[in-house]
């Protein structure tokens, strides 16, 4: 009992700390540098402490301690409740995902057997998608509650686009749980010790409808409608400053960081290196004694699961950077007409596969 | 803010030590994180764009990201001509902006009108808000951007606690 209190405790802290720790504010520097890179700039790199510069990593602690100490403001009228909340409703669904998604694989640690995974669901993958719907509120309330034209507009067309992309997004996975035939997120881990039986071989078609789903589910640019400052000043969040609006901002970041989880599991072999099973790992650490190979193994786990969502992480930075912004009835063709056939067709293929 | 009734000990102290890292912390984070508003009118947009751009790179002084709503903005860039149909809106904005805030005046125009001395012209926007840096050219260059820029840093460096909040723009106007 209280071995499993420990352990669950190490694995939330752990994930929390890479999460909103490491990755939330480090893609805010990623994701400046990247556009530096790809538009032929510098990028961020003035910030210093005793005239240490470190490549700009500064520049995040400077953003952040400006943003607490800057103004927190509610516009008259708004609906103060829902406009506080609204925040919080959003960001929390981005962290509570990662509670199903595997780090690492199954050990035994002095008796006592770990699984790298907070919450081993045998409906993972439902869940994520119950928690990536509640964020939708997060984003309508956030609107609606600012008393602000833009935002509602803003708000709307987050909902519209995100109910809409979930929908081709479901169905998308639907093959890759035929093919793999379990919800559960460990189960299809496991399956993927074999390098052939890795999700991008199995469902080539399901990943690339997967990510694009993915990506506007997490309404980033070339899906930023939601925000589209052209149109709508700076979308639901218009209203929004100070620590609220970096909220929403982790928010999008932290669900960044979610969808390369998911798709590192479910497509790229979640943990596993190619070719390398776990019991290889652990055979290889055996001189450290039972513990230490199980401890080390786990510890290569991590780093090849985080180093994979670190490469996803910056594939949608990329992508983020490279396309402009479709328009909003292009948003909706793409996920109605395009997205959602190419969807069905692909539970058919998987399904013909399979039988034959 | 409520800072300033908050720190207001600090005088009869003399500056005391923790107070005043904290604020040079403050400070110091306040002046690498610019966020853009552009209120970009005129001609000197395309300087504007200049100096953001690879060449000059304004991202450099971590002031690149342009936030168009004015309550996540810090700095209210005055891009261009002013008239007096554009008064209101630019004193609205500013008002809506959060504390803190600074304004750049971007070009002689609105620095001073420049040479659009005549009735449809405000001449200077500081005869509607507070202004911390005046960059003058038409258009200046992006080098004189950056000057001010950096000028506003140092400004920044020294403020106080007491400077803020700066309350709404001394002109009432409606629009």
């Amino acid at each position: 009992m209280i071995a499993d209190l420990t352990e669950t405790i190490v694995k939330i802290l752990f994930i929390f700390s890479i999460n909103v720790g490491f990755y939330a504010p480090i893609l805010g520097w990623v994701e400046r540098k990247q556009s530096a890179l790809m538009q032929d700039r510098v990028g961020a790199n003035r910030a210093n402490i005793f005239n240490f510069k470190i490549i700009g990593l500064f520049h995040p602690i400077a953003d952040a301690v400006k943003v607490l100490t800057k103004e927190d403001f509610i516009p008259e009228g708004a609906d103060k409740f829902f406009h506080t909340l609204a925040p919080f409703l959003s960001l929390t669904p981005a962290i509570v995902t990662f509670a199903v998604i595997p780090f690492g694989g199954a050990y035994e640690l002095w008796g006592h057997p770990v699984k790298l995974v907070i919450a081993d669901l045998n409906v993972g993958m439902l869940f994520i998608f119950a928690f990536a719907s509640l964020s939708t509120y997060g984003v309508v309330l956030g609107g609606w509650s600012s008393n602000n034209n833009w935002s509602l507009l803003g708000g709307l067309r987050a909902s519209a686009q995100m109910l809409s992309y979930e929908v081709a997004m479901g169905l998308t996975l639907i093959g890759v749980f035929m093919v793999y035939g379990s919800l559960r997120l460990t189960d299809i881990g496991m399956i993927q010790e074999n390098f052939f039986r890795w999700g991008i071989f199995m469902q080539p078609l399901g990943f690339v409808l997967f990510f694009t789903c993915a990506i506007a589910e997490n309404k980033r640019a070339p899906f930023d409608q939601p925000e589209a400052e052209s149109e709508l000043v700076a979308g639901y969040f218009t209203e929004y400053s100070s620590m609220k609006f970096v909220m929403f901002w982790m928010g999008e970041f932290l669900e960044i960081v979610t969808i390369s989880g998911i798709v590192t599991t479910l497509f790229f072999g979640a943990w596993h290196l190619p070719f390398v099973t776990d019991q290889m790992l652990v055979s290889f650490f055996a001189g450290a004694g039972p513990n230490g190979a199980a401890l080390l193994a786990m510890l290569v786990n991590v780093v090849v699961f985080f180093a994979k969502v670190s490469f996803f992480i910056w594939l949608m930075m990329t992508i983020r950077w490279t396309l402009p912004r479709f328009r909003y009835d292009q948003v909706m063709r793409l996920g109605w007409k395009m997205l959602l056939p190419l969807a069905l067709i692909n539970i058919f293929i998987t399904g013909i596969v399979l039988l034959v | 803010m409520g800072i300033t009734t908050a720190f207001s000990t600090e005088e009869p102290l003399g500056g005391s030590v923790v107070l005043t890292k904290l604020e040079a912390a403050i400070n110091w984070s306040r002046k690498y994180s610019f966020f853009l508003y552009p209120f970009a009118t005129a001609c000197c947009a395309m300087e504007f764009m200049a100096v953001g751009g690879p060449r000059y790179d304004l991202d450099r002084f971590g002031a690149a990201l342009p936030r168009f709503s004015p309550r996540q903005a810090d700095l209210l860039m005055v891009v261009g001509t002013i008239t007096h149909k554009q008064a209101p809106i630019l004193v609205k904005v500013y008002n809506q902006m959060t504390e803190p805030k600074w304004v750049m005046a971007f070009g002689v125009c609105a620095v001073s009108g420049g040479f659009y001395d005549n009735y449809a012209t405000v001449q200077g926007i500081d005869t509607l808000i507070p202004v911390d840096v005046y960059i003058p050219g038409c258009p200046p260059r992006p080098e004189m951007v950056l000057d001010g820029l950096m000028k506003l840093q140092e400004k920044v460096t020294k403020e106080k606690w007491s400077d803020w909040p700066r309350g709404p723009a001394p002109v009432k106007m409606k629009c």
